[in-house]
């Protein structure tokens, strides 16, 4: 009788899954991105951000979506709204502290997911651009959390957001004016926080979702990268399955939601226990309303920006400071094509990439650090040393790299169990 | 609105008067600044904190974020204990805690508004608040007769001079701390739900991350 | 032979029983997860408390007339009736919907021919049962408008419902009930009470 029962069910799946698929490619889409995509079998944690990326972009839409449905973006209600999300309305806070967490998360999962990449040279060819994709997407995250910054209107948000909008001014003949015209009026006023609040809620989510889409395709169109950088396409068996690779569903996919929960585990003790994460994830200074008559004593950005803060403040030129803020951002984008060497992963490189890298990384968290402190004495010389390694790392790398001793790379991946 | 008024006349009477015959209650070596290490969830603290603030804040200072019966609720008072001892304005219970206060009375008598203190343990933090609290000095030449270290220069008066006078230093320093205690609740009145939810959330997150790492152990066991 | 079945058994089961286990626990959890957005959609406390009782003071109310005042975003009527009223009140009606209030919201205590806690005073939501258009009183008499037999009450003007004097709908149009009576109570001679009241509301 159950097994009967059974194979009802399947006889109804199955037609229902025939009638889709001659009007819908849902089965040929199910093996090529799921079943039937092979990535190598010795992932390790860095490759777990990528899916991280994921979750907590979907979980920003969701939440969201939720806070837009009692926000109100207008200079008299905005602050007051804020606070009735948190008291008032039910479970607004889990929502509230789920967003401004998140989008703190979002950066940290981001930058790692990005580290990878240069780790194991996931942006060589032929994945350049993936990773151009990938940095489009961190374009566009980064304008989200400037926008998004905004429409609190605290004290900090609104001196932030003046700040930022007055880079503009450093462009010659047209700064002023291009100023103006993002703001949408003299000052950080109503006017601006509305479209802040419009960029931030739809044109961004949209390029976002659209980006993210575009850069899992052109993933699975070329297969992923692995800890020692070889491609496994290259070993097939004799039904044409690479021998290093396993299938995303059902292998990934179980490894994933290991790395999905432990992630979890550490965003809720945030949410939880530390929503404020000492003034790094929420402000003090955001609990008070924006008052143009009184600067914040510190004006800081988000931690994430900050360290692209210090290579700006290191500068002593307006225009220069800005002109190398930008360059320092675009110095990634250019990374495929400083690399000289063709070896993928640092498991197998020279010396030379290796001080390189940890030099970058060391470089970019001093940076960050140095970001939030008052732009005075030994921190202003510090800041123009790590700014100097940090463009050395990059504008160095053609010729650094050209003449690399590599280790011999193997064919078939390392995997222990 | 007649009691706000007569309140704020009185205290401005009162500091006249206070300024010339307060010799020496505050003197600046007893006063030092200590950590406030405040317990949010001691509820007969909160209560105290909140009858203190009544008595002796909200005629001038307003708790705009936070309605009355919703502090009734969380402190378990109860709803005639709230009328008779916490409200005296023509508020309803469920209306949020204003000052009868103009702010433009505010900025004429004292030359700045007293601000709104719903989020001020968030914005400055219980330290400041309790130090502000304890600090207030003689000071012959300012407009109010007093000083404040934490915040020199401060429009404020120095409203629980008669408290201070009639307690112990212990006693003050307990006053104060129930008072900043309140205010801590007021700045994020979810605070102690939080945690609680959270360890739920954290335990079934663990217990979740058993059987997922169980699933991934035995599908992957045939992969060499 | 047997041990390589039987251990391959084990290894299904025990993969069945992992994969229930930890789908059964992810739909626990999302589901866990989806209160707070849900809850969320309810009314929050800045509703509740706009939302909250009015008192009204009905001392000068003038017998005969009615007084408007909004809760919870409705028209809620408050008319003191005359002696004539009332009168016409006791008269038995037979073009009425629904005579006694059967199909009808009121509190349990308006289930009869004045439809309120008090006779004197008559407390209705002014929400037509048809469509939600808000009907005009008609008290005035003899009422030119109205007809010859027109002994007071209410007239919709979107599509002509008529309602007696204790707001029960007579019978020949749209409206298909008598306008609703919300919760009250009186707190002393002079002050009702709307929003509030000792029993719940059937309908």
């Amino acid at each position: 009788m159950a097994d009967n029962q059974k194979k009802d069910q399947s006889i109804f799946t199955n037609t229902l899954l025939t009638w889709i698929d001659e009007r819908f490619p849902l089965s040929s889409m199910i093996r090529d991105h799921a079943t039937e995509y092979y990535a190598s079998k010795n992932f390790n944690i860095w490759y777990i951000f990528g899916v991280l990326s994921t979750v907590v972009l979907v979980i920003q839409l969701f939440t969201g979506l939720f806070l837009t449905m009692s926000y109100k973006p207008s200079v008299q209600e905005a602050f007051d709204s804020v606070e009735y999300i948190m008291r008032s309305v039910e479970w607004g806070w889990l929502i509230r502290y789920m967003h401004s967490t998140g989008s703190s998360f979002f950066f940290i999962v981001v930058y790692l997911h990005m580290f990878r990449a240069m780790l194991y040279g996931s942006y060589k060819k032929p994945r350049e651009l993936i990773w151009i994709i990938g940095m489009l997407i961190y374009f566009c995250l980064m304008a989200e959390a400037f926008f998004g910054y905004l429409l609190p209107w605290g004290n900090m948000s609104y001196w932030a957001a003046g700040v930022i909008v007055n880079l503009f001014t450093a462009i010659p003949v047209i700064g002023e004016t291009l100023a103006e015209w993002i703001r949408g009026d003299y000052y950080i006023s109503d006017i601006t926080l509305n479209r802040f609040f419009a960029f931030h809620v739809i044109a961004i989510p949209i390029a976002l979702i659209a980006l993210v889409v575009a850069h899992i395709l052109a993933l699975h169109h070329v297969g992923s990268n692995n800890p020692d950088g070889i491609e496994i396409k290259d070993y097939k068996d004799e039904e044409g399955k690479p021998v290093d690779g396993v299938a995303f569903h059902p292998y990934h996919t179980s490894k994933d939601l290991v790395g999905i929960t432990i992630f979890l585990i550490f965003y809720c003790a945030a949410i939880f226990f530390a929503p404020e994460m000492g003034g790094l994830f929420l402000e003090v200074d955001n609990f008070e309303p924006a008052n143009p008559l009184q600067t914040p004593e510190h004006i800081v950005p988000a931690w994430y920006y900050t360290p692209y803060y210090a290579i700006l403040r290191a500068v002593p030129n307006k225009l220069m400071g800005a002109i190398i803020l930008v360059a320092a951002v675009l110095c990634f984008v250019l990374l495929p094509w400083l690399d000289k060497c063709k070896v993928k992963s640092i498991r197998y490189r020279g010396w030379q990439y290796k001080v390189g890298l940890y030099l970058f990384a060391i470089s970019f968290l001093v940076l960050g650090y140095l970001g939030m402190k008052p732009s005075t004495g030994i921190y202003v010389i510090l800041a123009r040393l790590f700014t100097i390694i940090y463009f050395a790392f990059f504008l160095l790398m053609p010729f650094y790299t050209r003449f690399e001793k590599t280790k011999p790379v193997p064919n078939r991946v390392i995997y222990k169990k | 609105m007649n009691i706000a008024k007569t309140t704020i006349v009185t205290c401005l009477y009162v500091l006249f008067i206070q300024s010339e015959l307060i010799v020496a209650s505050d003197d600046v070596s007893t006063t030092n600044v200590q950590i406030a290490n405040n317990d949010v969830s001691d509820t007969a603290s909160l209560q105290r904190g909140a009858r203190n603030f009544f008595n002796h804040c909200a005629g001038c200072h307003s708790l705009k974020y936070m309605r009355y019966n919703q502090m009734a609720e969380d402190l378990d008072i109860e709803e005639n204990q709230l009328i008779e001892n916490l409200m005296f304005t023509q508020a309803a219970t469920q209306d949020p805690i204003t000052t009868s206060m103009l702010p433009s009375d505010g900025d004429r008598w004292f030359g700045k508004s007293p601000p709104d203190l719903s989020l001020i343990i968030r914005s400055r933090s219980a330290d400041y608040v309790y130090n502000f609290l304890r600090g207030f000095t003689i000071d012959k030449y300012s407009p109010t007769g007093t000083d404040n270290q934490v915040l020199p220069g401060t429009s404020m008066p120095n409203i629980l001079w008669l408290v201070k006078e009639q307690l112990s230093h212990e006693e003050f320093d307990q006053f104060a701390l129930d008072i900043v205690n309140f205010l801590d609740y007021v700045a994020e009145p979810i605070q102690l739900k939080r945690k609680n939810i959270g360890v739920w959330v954290i335990l079934f997150l663990l217990i979740f991350l058993i059987f997922s790492y169980l699933l991934y152990k035995d599908i992957w066991k045939e992969v060499h | 032979m047997d041990q390589e079945d039987k251990d391959i058994k084990t290894n299904s089961n025990r993969r069945k029983f992992l994969s229930i286990a930890t789908s059964v626990t992810s739909v626990v959890g999302i589901l866990f997860a989806t209160i707070p957005f849900i809850s969320s959609f309810q009314p929050n406390k800045k509703a509740k408390a706009l939302g909250a009782a009015i008192k009204i003071d009905v001392s000068k109310l003038e017998a005969g007339s009615i007084l408007k005042v909004i809760w919870r975003g409705q028209p809620i009527w408050v008319l003191r009736r005359s002696e004539g009223m009332l009168k016409t009140l006791q008269k038995k009606n037979l073009n009425l919907t629904d005579p006694e209030s059967e199909m009808s919201v009121q509190p349990n205590f308006a289930q009869n021919k004045f439809r309120s806690l008090k006779p004197e005073f008559f407390i209705v939501e002014g929400v037509c049962t048809h469509l939600g258009c808000a009907p005009i009183e008609k008290l005035i008499l003899p009422s030119v408008d109205m007809g010859s037999d027109w002994e007071g009450g209410f007239y919709c003007p979107c599509h002509g419902s008529k309602f007696d004097l204790s707001g029960r709908v007579f019978s020949g149009f749209p409206a298909p009930a008598n306008l609703r009576v919300p919760p009250h109570r009186y707190q002393d001679e002079n002050t009702v009470i709307i929003g509030e009241s000792e029993e719940i509301v059937n309908g």
